[in-house]
């Protein structure tokens, strides 16, 4: 058998270990866990405000939003955690020390990745349906909100790993964390980004964090919801565009970005690695 | 040519010029200014076990990652398995195995789950003489892990993660096998496991091996040929009793004669007992002959190199091969 696509579905079956890891384990169930129950649970305590200009429920709103910010997160820092983590603790380098061992190794990161979306979004769509009214779900929301979900993580799955290489140790995410945070808060996700100052509009509208809680609005608010939104339109191929450029620059930056991080890993560097870690530690 | 490698000994094959696995010629690496490796020479015959013995800072690991294709070399020619590393496909990969110092990498695997796991890429490289991977069970049971098999990888205590390590390194079945310091942290009954291990892996798979280790005594024991690396020079080159020979020849004979002990330095001592015999047969009791260990070889060696007379050593030693 080809040893690429061997490595590939090696690569799979990885992810799918992963996720199943992740599902059976009390620390990373409540890292996941954590912050979507929070998020729903203050948006139950507004969900008697409405949105200005509506009688529609703020927390009913915020319930798309999160969704599209859930697969942001994942996919930008779900991937740059996993990559940070695991080439400090040496798991990457064991996957350059195997054939086609990288290969199998990014694809179960997308894999475990996907799965960890998967499961956030159903942790938010649950109670959100069940608590939250005005919710419109049709056969259409659905192909709408899969469609947004895949689309989103093609868009953020490269630039988490761009990010994750770029890091040069776990300690150092909150580097990334903060501007994201920043972002989500001038989004538009819980709140109209229309009351936002126009500079704000036109800075969350670069990033693909406003894009998907449109898309994912788009695909569970009522109709006439979309008049709170930018141009009274849920700009559905403006959505693709943005997050299709953001698409096409991860996958030629990307590429280039790894090969460049997965090259200096040695036996030494991450035994440096450690070296740090430890001192930090005691 | 240097003297140096006139010194080797390959146990196996020395004559086949196909049975060459590991070729390093004139080997140099430098950092900014500094040269780590200054013309690194030697060859690692086919299931030849070679110890890379040397200083802190010496070059040890350097020279085993630019063998593993991690690094690239400043100059200079190297070639594993017919192959120049830094341009090395995943099919040259699949021949290698490479023993890392792992920390908490995998922590939620399952052993059995994990080397399962990767195993799988080497599928697609088995051949005929060499069915790639190994199975599973049996490796368990060659590294000793058979009672933790199910365990979480996490779970294990230092040693057990080693051999967990080791495993991993072979799950390929390589052809060469570089191991960075193997046994740090090993119990002395732990060692000796990872020895054995080590001695059938080159005698039953012909697996080339090449280790770096802190241990004289664990490279005696294990290597057929022991390089010692300083100042980014291979210093020597020879089995542990070719080095003892070359660098001190002096041998220590102690006996005693009516009740007290003699310590006698020769050179010649199998002609020195001889005459001990000849003059006073019957009389001499307690007999003790003593070769100067790898230690005090090591010692020796790296004394001369570090009061920074490398040179000197170095011409020393080519002198007294040649």
């Amino acid at each position: 058998m080809n040893p690429q696509w061997l490595a590939v579905r090696a690569g799979g079956a990885r992810g799918g270990v992963e996720f199943r890891q992740s599902l059976t384990n009390a620390q990373d169930l409540w890292n996941q866990l954590f912050f979507p129950i929070v998020a729903v649970v203050v948006m139950f305590f507004l969900r008697g405000s409405t949105v200005p200009g509506t009688n529609f429920s703020i927390g009913s709103m915020a319930i798309p939003s999160m969704l599209g910010m859930t697969v942001a997160f994942n996919g930008l820092l779900g991937v740059a955690t996993m990559l940070t983590v695991e080439r400090e603790d040496g798991t990457l380098l064991r996957a350059k020390a195997i054939p086609n061992g990288m290969l199998g190794y990014l694809v179960s990161k997308v894999v475990t990745v996907s799965g960890q979306t998967v499961f956030g979004l159903v942790i938010i769509l649950i109670p959100g349906l069940l608590l939250f009214h005005g919710l419109a779900v049709t056969a259409g929301s659905l192909v709408i909100l899969v469609g947004v979900s895949v689309l989103g993580l093609i868009a953020t799955l490269p630039i988490g790993a761009i990010i994750g290489s770029m890091l040069s140790s776990p300690r150092n995410l909150g580097l990334a964390m903060l501007p994201i945070m920043g972002l989500v808060a001038i989004s538009g996700i819980f709140y109209p980004i229309t009351a936002m100052p126009d500079w704000l509009q036109a800075v969350a509208q670069v990033f693909p964090i406003y894009w998907l809680a449109l898309g994912m609005r788009s695909a569970l608010l009522p109709e006439n919801m979309v008049a709170v939104e930018i141009g009274e339109s849920w700009r559905h191929l403006e959505m693709i565009g943005v997050l299709g450029v953001w698409a096409v620059i991860g996958y030629f930056v990307a590429p280039i970005v790894l090969r460049r991080m997965a090259r200096r890993e040695s036996g030494s560097s991450v035994a440096a690695r450690r070296e740090k870690a430890m001192q930090r530690i005691t | 040519m240097t003297g140096v490698r006139e010194l080797s000994e390959p146990t196996r094959n020395p004559e086949a010029p196909d049975g060459t696995a590991i070729e390093v010629h004139d080997l140099r690496m430098r950092y900014g200014s500094v040269d780590v490796l200054n013309g690194v020479e030697f060859t690692a015959y086919r299931g030849e076990v070679l110890a890379l013995l040397g200083p802190n800072g010496a070059g040890k690991t350097t020279t085993i990652e630019i063998l593993e294709g991690f690094r690239m070399r400043s100059a200079g020619d190297v070639s594993v398995l017919g192959v120049d590393p830094a341009h090395g496909k995943e099919s040259w990969r699949a021949r290698l195995g490479i023993v890392l110092q792992s920390w908490r990498d995998h922590g939620k695997w399952r052993v059995a789950e994990l080397l399962g796991h990767l195993g799988r890429y080497y599928a697609a490289y088995s051949t005929p003489e060499r069915r790639r991977p190994h199975d599973v069970d049996e490796l368990i049971s060659r590294v000793g892990l058979e009672e933790h098999a199910s365990k979480k990888v996490s779970m294990l205590s230092g040693g057990q993660r080693r051999r967990l390590d080791v495993a991993i390194g072979i799950v390929g079945r390589p052809e060469v096998l570089f191991l960075d310091e193997p046994t740090a942290g090993f119990d002395p009954h732990a060692r000796r496991e990872f020895h054995d291990l080590v001695h059938r892996l080159s005698d039953l798979e012909d697996t080339t091996i090449l280790l770096t280790t802190h241990d004289l005594d664990e490279a005696e024991k294990l290597a057929d040929r022991i390089l010692i690396l300083a100042g980014g020079r291979i210093l020597a080159n020879g089995s542990a009793d070719a080095l003892a020979k070359q660098v001190s020849g002096q041998a220590e004979v102690r006996w005693s004669r009516h009740g007290e002990l003699f310590v006698h330095s020769t050179e010649d001592a199998t002609g020195f007992v001889r005459e001990l015999f000849a003059q006073y047969g019957e009389e001499i009791a307690d007999l003790e002959v003593r070769r100067a260990s790898l230690e005090d070889t090591y010692m020796t060696l790296v004394h001369e190199f570090e009061s920074g007379r490398s040179e000197a050593a170095a011409q020393t030693f080519e002198g007294v091969t040649r």
